[in-house]
């Protein structure tokens, strides 16, 4: 019930006073209204939630959080870096 | 898809869990909060993959299933009615109530509509004033943004034909309750990441140091989940009782206080009963008095009915992570998702749903 996907703006627009945006998840297209993200704009990921983007995502610690999980790899006594990739810190 | 697709990588999926087996020394009991993670732990099987003594225990965080049989019992008194149009979300229309559920009423003529948004009920009173439309506004803090919106614009515009029946409830409340019952197993919480997107975490801070519990906001993927079960064991193995936040990608310490604002605008806190634990001192939202026009209670004056839950139910006791699914002699004979006796068998997010829907009534305790 508190299900919320994240999906991309790709256009804005206002109806009867209250921003509105259509948002991309996959393959599948939604209307969204944007009142609680006004920082939200064409471009950007949302998390949406029966119709209205709750939050924005952030990419940085979207990424962040990604890295964090891939380091746990080289923590792993079997896996080595791989070369061209993933050896920076976070 | 962007943000999605890389949180069910099964690879990173595997080394979080070696990671837990790892750092894990003692026996621990974590609750889940949410509907939506039991949902992601019982469909990718994360609970199975834990070490032997890391148990998860399933919360009480799914609306749906909380949501007071009383509370239902007016929903569909409110919806014979000829003159109503009946508004709700797709999950509530199979719940029973103490006669039947909003399908069977659907087939017997009335009115009812399943909406995307509350906000689709706007459309429907502009389209239809000589109607009465009206929302069965349910769930947690996730969706009262929403909920409080929807009020807010059909008090801006003037649509008296619109009404909410507010049935909302709010989390840290029943995480305390949980820990207050002498019966308590639960040591340490994955907290609930959408409901957090909304109110942030400060007020799981006080929770924390009070009952001395690791809480980690979380999010639904499985690497979120396998992510934050690892940050829980951590604090508990290293004694600590501190919020965390494992979903930052999604929110921060204070969520997102313009939400707030609506919602506080058009909602006050009250007292609330819950399906299967009982009544919780305030746990939920109701109307504030400048929006009773459009309180559907008042409007239809529905009358409190008597209801009484069957006896051999036991999801009371599964919402406080005191008893699992298993437990249950009903669970997947007398009691399946077709015929629910009561609220972890009626949602999909339901623990009991959900073991049933992933097969779990066919193989008997496979976990402790």
């Amino acid at each position: 019930m508190c299900l919320a996907i994240p999906g991309k703006i790709i256009s804005a627009f206002e109806q009867r006073g209250l921003p509105m945006a259509r948002v991309q998840f996959g393959p599948i297209t939604r209307e969204a209204c944007l009142a609680y993200t006004p920082e939200a704009g064409v471009g950007d990921y949302v998390l949406v939630h029966v119709g209205f983007a709750i939050s924005c995502v952030n990419a940085a610690e979207a990424e962040r959080t990604y890295r964090a999980l891939e380091e746990l790899n080289q923590l792993g006594e079997l896996e080595a870096p791989v070369v061209g990739g993933g050896g920076e810190a976070a | 898809m962007k943000f999605l697709d890389e949180y069910r990588d099964q690879k990173l999926a595997q080394q979080l869990v070696e990671e837990i087996h790892r750092v894990q020394t003692r026996p621990w009991v974590i609750m889940e909060v949410c509907g939506g993670q039991t949902h992601s732990i019982v469909k990718h099987g994360l609970d199975q993959m834990l070490p032997p003594g890391l148990e998860l225990v399933h919360g009480p965080g799914c609306p749906v299933c909380v949501t007071s049989l009383e509370m239902i019992d007016k929903a569909h008194a409110i919806a014979r009615r000829p003159d109503v149009i009946f508004c709700s979300f797709g999950d509530m229309l199979r719940v029973p109530g103490s006669n039947g559920d909003l399908f069977t009423l659907k087939a017997q003529g009335a009115d009812v509509r399943v909406v995307y948004t509350p906000l689709d009920c706007l459309k429907l009173a502009r389209q239809f004033p000589q109607k009465q439309v009206v929302f069965f506004a349910i769930g947690f803090e996730t969706t009262a943004p929403a909920n409080a919106m929807l009020v807010a614009r059909a008090r801006a515009e003037g649509l008296s034909n619109l009404s909410v029946l507010v049935s909302h409830v709010m989390v840290p409340p029943a995480i305390a309750n949980i820990l207050q019952s002498p019966h308590n197993r639960v040591q340490g919480f994955l907290g609930p990441g959408h409901v957090c997107a909304i109110m942030g975490y400060r007020e799981y801070e006080p929770i924390a140091s009070r009952f001395k519990v690791p809480i980690v906001i979380t999010g639904f993927e499985p690497l979120d989940i396998l992510q934050g079960t690892l940050m829980t064991v951590r604090q508990l193995e290293r004694g600590e009782h501190r919020v965390e936040n494992q979903y930052a990608r999604i929110l921060g310490r204070d969520g997102n206080p313009g939400a707030r604002q609506v919602v506080f605008e058009v909602f006050e806190v009250s007292d609330r009963k819950w399906r299967g634990v009982g009544a919780i001192p305030k746990s939920g939202y109701k109307l504030r008095w400048e929006y009773r026009d459009h309180d559907a209670e008042r409007k239809f004056e529905v009358k409190d009915v008597d209801t009484t839950e069957p006896a051999e139910c036991i999801s009371g006791q599964i919402l406080k992570g005191i008893k699992k699914p298993h437990d249950c002699p009903a669970f997947g004979g007398v009691c399946t998702p077709l015929h629910p006796l009561g609220a972890t068998m009626v949602s999909a997010e339901g623990a009991c749903a959900a073991y049933y829907a992933y097969g779990r009534h066919l193989t008997q305790g496979a976990h402790p």
